[in-house]
């Protein structure tokens, strides 16, 4: 062994790791970061609320459901980039957990209608339309908003768990268990299209009127639900961040690249991966549970398996493996969807389809890679 | 093979070159030495590994079948502790499924696995074997390409490996400075900082090695660590393993004979799934069924 | 039939376990086929009625069972304004201003309810008249004793079905008129079932008795709601029924009707399971090649399904044009089209897209689905996003009777035994020929084929195209038994990767197994959970099985399994 000449403690230094390590962001980070804060919590609410209606700084409502809409997705794709950039586990089943985390919300928000509705009565259109005389026992509690929103994390955590659970014991993963969670939302779609199962058929959840008393159309609520998505994002961000630069992170990282290393070193990679699998899937019921409100709708095609290949394809678009990617992913995917849905709607499919042909041959590392390579290699 | 045993809170002196500081490693192994079972409490039997009959791994009677095929016939070894310990055996002898049943990869159809007096090692998985005290070296170096050197042995570093402790887990000024002298016990203190992925054939074989080093293990099993390793590297390892000698129970798999006659104490031969010889290299040599099985009728 | 989106019929006996609206059966034009041919009819056999005012005057109260009413009302004399009119409440077209005007209408034109005459009511006055799930039967048991006397013989016989089920005693005079007019013996003896039905609650304790009997002969599994109430008892231990004569007629009655339903229902899980099962393993088998062989999971595999069906399309226009003699033999000439379109396709896409991918299976998932988002959105530009109509050949209409209640379809048969032809060739491919020697070769250990010579990039490509050119087979088979629409390969794919997965890896036997296995347990789970929960039993069933056998049935063990 050629033994180094350098003392040890100036090894050490250079090394420069655990402290290294403890930094979350660089400072163009935590200003860019601030000026997001700033933006979606300051300029846009004023633009929103203040800025007279015909003015060119004016904010329409559409415009802002837009962007809220996609500030949702793109705490999903941070949420997928996070079990399948960093642990390898490629979920087509991530929007299950979007829409459960929506259904749970959209519980309260159907009891929130009161006898508002089309027949005024206790209960929602859709079971006096089937002639139910009273709510099924797992609506109880649904109209307290707090139970819901509990719901919320707890539903799509604790399906997530049960799943991952099963599924990481028995080792379980590469396309096959994308192929399993993508049957997993698929029949998880066919149960909540059944009227039986009492979440309102194919219709879903419609027509809602109030959140905590608000009015839910009111310009006001809409942009609370926006300051609310885009925080949570910047939350969201900031969490991963301190995960992936954790220990934790590099454990899980290394699951993806040498599993059977990682148990040999004496980690049990299942516990990991279950750990980041859950999270990942609240975050998803989180951002589905903000997205609902603003949308005004959720039915079981937010199930279907092509909305979340979808969603792996914000990631990859992005970039996987980085934060910040799948953000951009999501906005540049879905403002690209709504433009060829108002120009050329027949389109959009060509479009999209060669966005995933496109991404997987000619941008493995997605938009993010782009500028790393122009920027010169870059570090890992 | 008499040999003091070693009191198993004895920090570990395999880094030359590193003044042994009993004092610093002391005063942290308390609560963080597997032996004693404190923290990986919940994993590990808590009188550790039992020694008392100087075997720390025992195999008797292990089958294994793929399909019919035997990999493992009614194979029985015994290692006791600190003896290195070189199997040799034409491909197809059993060897990697040997070390697979060993380490929880493959539950063995019968037989026993016993680490220690105590502890069934067909009854735990791949991590929990790993943190008692076993390592275990790939054929084909298995380092985390995406990671640093240095990752990389913090990684492997005995530590608490349970996943909420890992949220917020720092480096303690000691770990790091073990984590030091392994690299250089291993060559590799200039490459820190590099991904593990672009190290040369031989730098991944003498990460990996020092991977096990980091983890501290009681057994170690090395399958073919020397394979596309220069000669001058192959010495360096004989090297580093003598040094190991005594301090840990190793095991290679090795193809390269010149190596072994370094290196050997005790070979034993596998064919077909069992053993067929075991004595020191000679002996084993002048056994005419070996050389039957290693150059055909 | 335009149908609210809020009513899915929960687990409608519909295709084989893919989910679709149970509503799409009865279309539009078949409901006006059967207006006017009611029109027709009555015009020459009945005295005119007229509907009145009054009688529609309960439609535009709150109360729902006063809606009730007001369709027997409406049925005691129906003609074609009667027709019309439940026709227009069932889509949700009927409008009402006040208690005595009412219209039909889609929200541009509309025609007054009672005379049918073009009107013009202001828009803002006019009210939709709303209906629950109970006046929807209602309705829909109205509309099938109207189809009675359609001219169309599946009409009649769908309605005939549908009325046994739920006989509305309102009904019972249209159902007499039927029987007296229908020619055809097999539904004549059913339509007397459904009259005996009725008489079950007739107030003669004869007439009820020699229904009972009559019903023995029952196949229709919703006689025995009809009959149960015979042999209950009340709350206070006595009988409904007081007459033990007649009690113990209904117990035989209902014997007999479970032992003919218990047999045929089993011989029939069975047939459509195994019919199925050999679609999907059409599906699945192609699916299993190109992942065996280049660890390629292709979320476009459906798509070639529909190349395929499409090119049956193509050729079926081919020979009507160009031979309308032979149009019987179109589908003779449709395979090998259906095997040659996809399999090209399979072959650009292969060397366009997919070689680029070797070795990143997830990476190949996601082009591979976008390749699919392709193939759907183009073949939309070229067809239409409509369904095409692929009609079955004469040769292929028509069943086997082998039991009273068990006819067995020849489409189905013949797709059985298409696939059963195709699973042989494919063996004989792979072990015979000197391309399947290639390919084990291949799968085994590509580097070492490489070695020995095999031009490996070539062998992927033939595979893949083999694998493609299977699944447009499968679109073939398919197109016989559903609908053809851009859509359709997306109903299979998740199916047929199940069976992969079950199967176990590029395993034949492991692929047939699954094929048929899957195909037969969901049959048979149908009957009691229905179509949709028995799809989820069997995915979460898939689920807990991979826990066993992570590698499927039949797969390697050991060192290859890990390779």
């Amino acid at each position: 062994m050629n033994a180094t000449t350098l003392p040890l403690p100036v090894a050490t230094a250079a090394l420069g790791t655990a402290d290294d390590r403890v930094r979350l962001f660089s400072r163009l980070g935590w200003t860019a970061i601030g000026i997001a804060v700033v933006l979606i919590a300051v300029v846009v609410p004023l633009m929103a609320l203040v800025a007279p209606d015909g003015s060119a700084l004016h904010l329409s409502s559409y415009a802002l459901t837009l962007v809220g809409k996609i500030l949702c997705y793109a705490i999903c794709a941070v949420a997928l980039d996070l079990v399948w950039g960093y642990c390898g586990i490629l979920s087509l089943g991530h929007g299950l957990f979007f829409a459960l985390g929506g259904y749970a919300i959209g519980m309260y928000l159907m009891r929130a209608i009161g006898h508002d509705g089309v027949y005024k009565s206790d209960l929602p259109d859709f079971m006096v339309f089937l002639d139910w005389k009273a709510y099924p026992w797992y609506w109880a509690f649904t109209d307290h908003f707090w139970y819901c929103a509990l719901l919320v994390v707890l539903v799509p955590g604790v399906l997530a768990f049960v799943f991952g659970y099963f599924a990481f014991r028995s080792r379980i993963k590469g396309v096959y268990l994308s192929i399993i969670t993508q049957a997993l939302t698929y029949a998880a779609m066919l149960l909540f299209f059944r009227n039986d199962t009492g979440f309102g058929g194919n219709n879903g959840f419609t027509d809602f009127k109030r959140i905590l008393g608000f009015d839910i159309y009111a310009q006001g609520t809409r942009v609370a639900l926006f300051v609310l998505s885009g925080l949570t994002l910047v939350g969201v961000l900031i969490l991963c961040r301190y995960l992936v630069t954790s220990k934790l992170g590099r454990v899980v990282t290394a699951i993806r690249d040498a599993e059977s290393r990682v148990m040999f070193c004496g980690y049990d990679p299942k516990a990991f991966k279950l750990f980041v699998w859950t999270l990942s899937a609240v975050i998803c019921g989180i951002a589905g549970a903000l997205y609902v409100p603003q949308v005004g709708i959720i039915n079981p095609s937010e199930m279907a398996p092509q909305n979340s290949i979808e969603m792996v394809i914000w990631v990859a678009t992005g970039g996987r493996g980085t934060l910040f990617g799948p953000v951009i992913g999501a906005f540049v995917v879905n403002l690209a969807k709504s433009v060829f849905t108002m120009i050329a709607p027949e389109y959009w499919l060509f479009f999209l389809g060669a966005i995933f042909v496109g991404v997987t041959l000619f941008l493995p590392q997605g938009i993010v890679g782009l500028f790393r390579r122009r920027r010169g290699g870059g570090a890992a | 093979m008499s040999r003091p045993p070693q009191p198993p809170e004895a920090p570990l002196d395999w880094a030359p070159g590193l003044p042994r500081d009993s004092g610093v490693a002391g005063a942290t192994s308390g609560g963080l030495d597997a032996r004693g079972g404190v923290i990986e409490g919940a994993r590990v039997a808590p009188e550790g590994i039992d020694t008392s009959h100087t075997v720390i791994l025992y195999l008797e009677g292990v089958t294994v079948s793929f399909d019919g095929f035997k990999a493992l016939n009614d194979l029985s070894l015994a290692l006791d502790d600190g003896e290195l310990r070189c199997v040799i055996g034409p491909n197809g002898a059993g060897k990697t499924t040997m070390m697979d049943v060993i380490t929880g990869k493959t539950r063995p159809d019968s037989g026993k696995v016993f680490l220690g007096q105590t502890i069934d090692l067909t009854k735990h998985d791949e991590p929990s074997i790993a943190t008692m005290g076993i390592g275990r070296k790939f054929q084909k170096p298995t380092v985390f390409e995406k990671h640093t050197v240095w990752e990389n042995l913090e990684l492997a570093l005995k530590n608490d490996k349970r996943w909420w402790q890992s949220i917020n887990s720092k480096l303690k000024s000691w770990q790091q400075d073990r984590i030091a002298s392994v690299l250089s016990t291993i060559g590799l203190a200039g490459e820190t900082r590099r991904l593990a992925g672009l190290l040369s054939h031989g730098q991944k074989q003498r990460l990996e090695i020092g991977m096990l080093l980091a983890q501290d293990p009681r057994v170690l099993l090395l399958d073919e660590p020397v394979a596309g390793m220069t000669d001058e590297e192959t010495a360096e390892l004989a090297g580093l393993l003598a040094t190991l000698r005594g301090k840990h129970t190793i095991m290679v798999v090795e193809h390269d004979m010149d190596f072994i006659a370094d290196i050997s104490e005790k070979v034993t031969v596998l064919h077909e799934g069992h053993v067929l010889a075991e004595g020191t290299l000679d002996e084993v040599k002048a056994n005419e069924t070996v050389v039957e099985v290693y150059l055909g009728r | 039939m335009a149908m609210p989106a809020g009513i899915a019929k929960p687990g409608a006996p519909a295709g084989p376990l893919m989910w679709r609206s149970a509503f799409s059966a009865c279309s539009w034009r078949e409901w006006l086929v059967v207006v006017v041919a009611l029109a027709l009819l009555l015009a020459l056999v009945a005295p005119a009625f007229a509907v009145t005012a009054d009688d529609l005057k309960p439609l535009a109260s709150d109360d729902f069972a006063d809606k009730a009413t007001a369709v027997d009302t409406l049925m005691s004399a129906p003609d074609e304004r009667v027709a019309a009119i439940l026709a227009a409440m069932g889509s949700d077209q009927l409008f009402f201003t006040d208690e005595t005007h009412f219209y039909i209408g889609d929200g541009t034109t509309y025609v007054d309810a009672i005379t049918g005459a073009k009107a013009e009511p202001k828009a803002d006055a006019l009210k939709p008249v709303e209906i629950n799930n109970r006046v929807r039967g209602k309705i829909d048991s109205a509309q099938s004793a109207l189809a009675l006397l359609s001219p169309d013989r599946g009409v009649r016989s769908k309605a005939i079905e549908t009325l046994a089920g739920s006989p509305d005693p309102a009904l019972a005079k249209l159902v007499d008129a039927a029987v007296a007019k229908e020619t055809d013996p097999a539904l004549k003896a059913r339509l007397e079932l459904v009259q005996a039905a009725f008489a079950l609650k007739s107030d003669n304790p004869a007439t009820r008795l020699a229904a009972i009997k009559a019903l023995g002969r029952s196949e229709n599994p919703q006689t025995r709601l009809l009959l149960l109430p015979f042999v209950q008892k009340n709350a206070d231990g006595s009988f409904v029924e007081p007459d033990a004569d007649t009690r113990a007629a209904a117990q035989t009655s209902l014997d007999a009707i479970d032992r003919s339903q218990k047999k045929g229902e089993l011989l029939g899980a069975l047939f459509s399971g195994v019919s199925l099962g050999s679609i999907l393993l059409l599906v699945a088998l192609g699916l299993a090649i190109t992942y065996g062989l280049m660890g390629v999971i292709n979320m476009a595999h459906g798509e070639f399904l529909m190349i395929g069906a499409y090119a049956t399309y193509v050729v079926q226009g081919i020979f009507r044009s160009h031979f309308p003699g032979a149009e019987n033999w179109y589908l003779v000439a449709a395979i090998p089209a259906a095997f040659l379109a996809s399999a090209i396709i399979g072959a650009v896409l292969e060397r366009t897209v997919i070689r680029f991918l070797y070795g990143r299976p997830l990476e190949t998932l996601l082009a591979t689905f976008g390749i699919s988002l392709l193939l759907i959105q183009a073949s939309r530009t070229i067809f239409g996003a409509q369904n095409v109509e692929v009609a079955n050949p004469s040769w292929m209409s028509g069943g086997i009777e082998v039991l009273p209640n068990l006819i067995l379809p020849w489409n189905r048969i013949y797709i059985i035994a298409f696939s059963a032809i195709v699973v042989a060739l494919v063996w004989a491919i792979l072990n015979l020929t000197r391309l399947g020697l290639f390919v084990r070769a291949v799968t085994q250990n590509r580097a070492m084929a490489g070695c020995v010579g095999v031009r490996t990039p070539r062998i992927d490509m033939l595979a893949f195209a083999i694998g493609a050119g299977i699944a447009g087979l499968g679109g073939v088979a398919l197109s016989q038994i559903s609908n053809v629409g851009p859509d359709m390969g997306q109903s299979y794919i998740i199916d047929s990767f199940m069976v992969v997965v079950l199967g176990g890896v590029g395993q034949l036997a492991g692929t047939i197994v699954g094929a048929l296995g899957l195909g037969i347990v969901s049959k048979f789970l149908e009957p009691f959970s229905g179509a949709v929960l028995a799809k989820i039993i069997v995915l979460v069933f898939i689920i807990l099985f991979i826990q066993r056998r992570p590698q499927g049935m039949f797969a390697l063990k050991g060192r290859s399994a890990e390779a």
